[in-house]
């Protein structure tokens, strides 16, 4: 027989049990919806923590200075200065595994224009801080390179400040604000970049050159960064090199001991974002067993029929093989019976899937992500359950003695 | 009558089944040549051992020992897939209890040896329908076999064991269970195809079924007691059935 003859017998076999049979596909449509909507949910989830660590910055490390010793108590991380501008001036020329390096001056301070004010996140920066975020402006132009040499007064905003002062719709570029009662010339506005992995609204903050920031709001130009440097890597693999270099670098800059603890710490962005990544990845693994699980359960129940069904029909087996039918003609629709079985339930269960992972998208704001290897992966999963648990029953079938199958009441 | 070899040639067939610790000889050194063209009774109470010569005769079963040669083939010795396709090419079975599929058109269950002759599906229903209509059934094609009575589906049977255009028709009790009159026009069948040149051989222990047919071969304890020759009782028809086989012929 043809493949396609012994398509449609399997059909019409199956149609003359149609509760049963779909039954059976519902045990499947269940375990391949289910291996589907779990691994959306988990990709979603890997997705959305890939996000916010890339709107940090790409492959970011974060220097911060060294600690104060007051009395035997420590002060943590940054309560010292200890990082020069010298030190920038390093790390952005001499090491090659950086491409961008910037400080980043960070202090709290009310903005106002002529008839509102906002309290929010002042920070002085370089322009390579845009950079390192990947945070283009939306409106106007970001301050230059000469801005952040010259310390001229000028603000980029965020988002959220524009929407504050002056309400949704407004481009204020040009217009004038007043930071610590220094007036400021807006020259450009940032584009939306929505919250940090942490919660935190980036968008809430202003930007200016640094050397602005030191003299108007520190109240003077210093040695040390009294602040964090942000450095990004050229690449990611290229981070652990970055952080090692960088290292290196500030110990012989500082001149510190080999037995001596650094006076600096720095925070691979990206290894924490890996980290997170794992934590993930185990959270999908877990789902999609658990959901695998339900599709073996779903296979066990084609075995299940396809074992009663043989049985049940050993009478027309015997039939079928004294006209004529070799034993690899009847393992061949007992198989395509099963595979038949498996395979519609596979394919109304990726449209479950899909349905159900959109659904818990909408109702619980879970983010989810259905790459369409996962439905490849599922249909020939649902294949591989069909012939798996359809193989013993059509052997059965196939091994049956003819006389015997025919005698069979 | 073709001067060739004997259709079939049992040659000292014996057949012993193994039922755990004891043997049961099922037939013993049975030898038996049936011309092309011959209508057989093989007749025996039960136990005697015409089943099993049924089977081994169809090619459903091997001999433990013995030759068997149908159509100058020795078959003893072939695979269960050899013997599949030598039961679908030279055989047509007919059995006592039809053995139709059910919930199954009529065509659908003549068409059924064709499918795995490897006939394509439109010329297996014309083939089909060719050969209900040759067993009277030409106003049925559609019908499933709860829709039919007894008689007529061993119509539908006999059809299927024509369909293939087989050398050889195996009926292992064909009337047993149907009523006498239902049972004659069966046997009229059977004759009508005889005449046609197709050789049959009919398993029965009824005494009076096995007269229609021109040799009766008796069997008792595996063996082979008589072996009979005689003129057959012609199966007379009702008006109505003849003019149906009659027309169908034409």
């Amino acid at each position: 027989m043809t493949p396609l003859e012994t398509l449609r017998v399997a059909v019409h076999a199956l149609f003359r049990n149609k509760l049963r049979s779909f039954l059976t596909t519902l045990g499947v449509i269940i375990g391949v919806s289910a291996v589907i909507a779990m691994v959306a949910i988990g990709e979603g989830a890997k997705a959305r923590v890939e996000e916010a660590f890339a709107s940090m910055g790409a492959n970011l490390l974060i220097i911060t200075s060294g600690t104060t010793t007051a009395g035997g108590a420590h002060g943590g991380f940054g309560t010292l200065p200890t990082l020069t501008w010298e030190d920038l001036k390093a790390i952005r020329t001499e090491l090659p595994s950086v491409q961008y390096a910037a400080p980043v001056l960070r202090s709290s301070a009310q903005v106002l224009t002529e008839d509102q004010n906002w309290a929010t996140s002042v920070t002085g920066t370089t322009p390579e801080y845009f950079a390192i975020r990947n945070w283009p402006v939306a409106q106007g132009a970001l301050f230059g390179q000469s801005d952040a040499d010259g310390g001229t007064k000028v603000v980029v905003l965020g988002q959220t400040v524009v929407e504050k002062l002056y309400g949704v719709h407004f481009n204020p570029v040009g217009q004038l604000v007043r930071i610590q009662n220094v007036p400021f010339q807006v020259v450009g506005v940032l584009a939306k970049k929505g919250q940090s992995p942490m919660g935190q609204d980036y968008d809430d903050g202003v930007f200016i050159p640094h050397t602005t920031f030191q003299a108007k709001i520190q109240g003077g130009l210093q040695k040390y960064v009294n602040g964090v440097l942000f450095v990004s890597a050229i690449s990611s693999e290229a981070t652990a090199r970055a952080e090692a270099q960088i290292t290196d670098l500030l110990r012989d800059h500082h001149h510190i001991q080999t037995s001596t603890d650094d006076d600096f710490s720095i925070r691979n962005l990206t290894e924490m974002a890996n980290a997170q990544q794992e934590g993930t990845e185990t959270m999908t693994t877990l789902l999609a067993s658990i959901a695998a699980v339900s599709l073996l359960v779903g296979g066990i129940g084609i075995m299940n029929i396809m074992l009663v069904s043989v049985t049940e029909r050993t009478h027309e087996i015997g039939l079928r093989m004294a006209v004529g039918a070799k034993p690899r003609d009847i393992l061949a629709q007992f198989l395509v019976e099963a595979l038949t079985l498996s395979l519609t339930g596979g394919l109304f269960g990726i449209a479950l899937g899909l349905v159900g992972a959109r659904r818990l998208a909408l109702q619980f704001g879970w983010p989810t992500l259905v790459r369409p290897e996962i439905i490849a992966i599922a249909v020939g999963f649902s294949a591989l359950v069909g012939v798996g648990f359809g193989l013993y029953p059509a052997l059965k079938a196939s091994r049956l003695d003819p006389i015997n199958a025919l005698r069979f009441e | 009558m073709k001067e060739r070899g004997p259709l079939i040639d049992l040659r000292q067939v014996t057949k012993i089944y193994h039922m755990g610790e004891v043997d049961v000889v099922a037939l013993r050194e049975v030898n038996l040549s049936i011309e092309e063209g011959g209508f057989i009774a093989i007749m025996g109470a039960s136990g005697s051992g015409k089943s099993t010569l049924m089977n081994l005769l169809g090619c459903l079963d091997r001999p433990t020992t013995g030759q068997y040669f149908l159509a100058g083939r020795d078959v003893a010795r072939l695979s269960r897939n050899d013997l599949a396709g030598v039961r679908n090419q030279v055989l047509g079975f007919v059995f006592q209890n039809f053995n139709l599929l059910s919930r199954t058109s009529a065509v659908d269950n003549v068409g059924l040896p064709l499918q795995y002759a490897g006939v394509p599906p439109r010329e297996r229903r014309q083939r089909a329908e060719e050969a209900l209509r040759q067993v009277g059934l030409g106003d049925r094609l559609r019908h499933h076999p709860n829709q039919l009575s007894g008689g007529q589906q061993q119509r539908v049977a006999v059809a299927r064991a024509l369909v293939t255009k087989p050398k050889l028709i195996l009926a292992d009790e064909p009337t047993g269970n149907l009523d006498s009159q239902t049972s004659i026009e069966i046997m009229a069948l059977f004759q009508e195809l005889w005449r046609s040149g197709i050789t049959i051989i009919v398993v029965t222990h009824e005494q009076d079924i096995a007269e229609y047919a021109s040799r009766v071969v008796t069997l008792r304890d595996g063996r082979v007691v008589s072996d009979t020759r005689h003129a057959p009782r012609v199966a007379h028809l009702d008006q109505r059935d003849a003019s149906m086989i009659v027309e169908a012929a034409s």
